[in-house]
């Protein structure tokens, strides 16, 4: 069994018009940059895409709905996205907005084996209208169910040949979840080692939820807010 | 005089308590951090994945892999963790996050909150405010009493789409700090030298005005 593949064009090869994409990130922390420019390239169509935000204009999922590329997003929030709100708002777009804890959660279950459960999130708002209620511990719930896609695409700090993946700081987000999610599912990382160099304590996400792993040619990193201080 | 928007997250930092574990929503609310009480510790819980976030970097510190929930670059302070989405929100729906403060659009009298939409003209989505409300035990609403139409955000019922009911405990305005309790609103102070005539001309709301309202103290 070899996981390892030599480049992002190999790793995404199977991605077809029209399939269902988790890819990992929030914001434009810990996404998987040289796999959506392979998506650009690739000019796959119709695709729905869950991720937790959709990127800005011109970078991160930004660059897959200038293309048109993306039938449908599901995500929790979609701000700081000019094309993104003129496409949904026109109506070209398909969106489906999920309160951020359940987006997390519905993935964690699609992977888990969980097919859904209940959470008091989004109860008596707009998002929960056909969803069934029932009331635990004298509070009510909503039924929301498990995500799964043909393809989760995350983006790892180090990753081993086994497939093991360890992410940095907040680069982590939503990227075990999804890997746990994808039918098939494609790591690429900044720095790829052999099997048995990673210490097994300190693994994220166990090489058993990652099909394919890569090293990404370069990492772009764009920072969306840029915040400091000044030294006193 | 009215509150500036510092004013309202010092007022609100006066409600933190020692050993609380804290989420901040984007805007006024993140800068509440900045008012913490001396002698006491809280952590902040920000969503993406953090417990023990610090300041903003130093210029040329900055890491692209270490954000907060508005996007910005940040730091953590010793004794931090990092940790996945699911992770992050079991400890906000699982209720081991003492208090959750955000801003909003309109908060209705019964604890209502909408501050994720405006139909037809602004959707940027809930993010993880619909979590956030409808677990936390306690959520103080940082806002101004108005939007900028003049229009009072503190209402009889929320016009736009809602965020969460009856969830709302506290909102401090640069008007006011107020209760939310059996469906009114409870005016419990005033911000210095407001008067109260003018906080019940801009509480669209029913509200429970006792005789003698003090003023802030901050």
């Amino acid at each position: 069994m070899n996981k390892v593949v030599k480049d992002p064009q190999t790793a995404l090869e199977g991605i077809e018009n029209g399939m269902t994409l988790m890819v990992g990130g929030f914001g434009l922390c810990g996404i998987p940059e040289n796999s959506i420019a392979q998506l650009v390239k690739m000019k796959v169509k119709n695709l729905v895409c869950i991720s937790n935000n959709a990127g800005v204009d011109d970078f991160g999922l930004g660059l897959l709905l200038q293309g048109k590329q993306v039938r449908k997003m599901i995500s929790s929030y979609v701000g700081e996205n000019d094309e993104f709100e003129r496409q949904m708002l026109s109506g070209e777009l398909e969106v489906d907005l999920i309160p951020q804890g359940s987006l997390a959660e519905r993935c964690r279950a699609g992977g888990a084996g969980i097919p859904a459960f209940f959470t008091p999130a989004g109860y008596g708002t707009e998002i929960a209208e056909g969803k069934e209620v029932r009331i635990f511990n004298g509070k009510p719930h909503i039924l929301e169910s498990a995500l799964t896609a043909d393809y989760a695409i995350v983006k790892a700090w180090k990753g081993d040949t086994e497939g093991n993946l360890i992410y940095k700081a907040t680069a982590r987000n939503f990227n075990p979840m999804m890997a746990m999610a994808g039918k098939i599912t494609i790591a690429e990382v900044e720095e790829l080692v052999e099997a048995g160099t990673l210490d097994p304590n300190q693994i994220h996400t166990p090489g058993i939820f990652v099909q394919r792993i890569f090293q990404g040619q370069k990492f772009e990193k764009r920072i969306e807010q840029r915040t400091v201080r000044t030294k006193q | 005089m009215a509150l500036d928007k510092n004013g309202i997250a010092k007022r609100i930092a006066q409600e933190l308590k020692d050993g609380w574990y804290v989420n901040l929503g984007i805007g006024i609310p993140t800068l509440v951090a900045n008012y913490i009480p001396q002698g006491i510790e809280v952590e902040f819980q920000s969503e993406n994945g953090i417990l023990g976030m610090g300041p903003f970097p130093f210029e040329g510190e900055e890491d692209p892999d270490l954000i907060n929930a508005g996007k910005q670059t940040i730091t953590v302070r010793h004794g931090a963790s990092f940790f996945d989405s699911a992770t992050s929100f079991a400890m906000i729906r699982g209720q081991h996050v003492q208090l959750t403060v955000l801003g909003a659009m309109e908060v209705s009298q019964n604890g209502d909150i909408a501050n994720w939409k405006i139909p037809g003209k602004m959707v940027k989505g809930m993010g993880g405010a619909m979590d956030l409300v409808a677990s936390a035990e306690n959520i103080i609403v940082a806002m101004m009493h108005s939007n900028k139409a003049g229009q009072s955000k503190m209402l009889k019922e929320c016009t736009l789409p809602l965020t969460g009911v009856g969830c709302v405990k506290k909102v401090v305005t640069e008007l006011a700090v107020l209760e939310i309790k059996d469906g009114k609103f409870h005016l419990l102070e005033r911000a210095p030298g407001v008067s109260v005539e003018e906080i019940i001309a801009k509480t669209e709301g029913e509200m429970v005005v006792a005789d003698f309202v003090p003023e802030m103290k901050i």
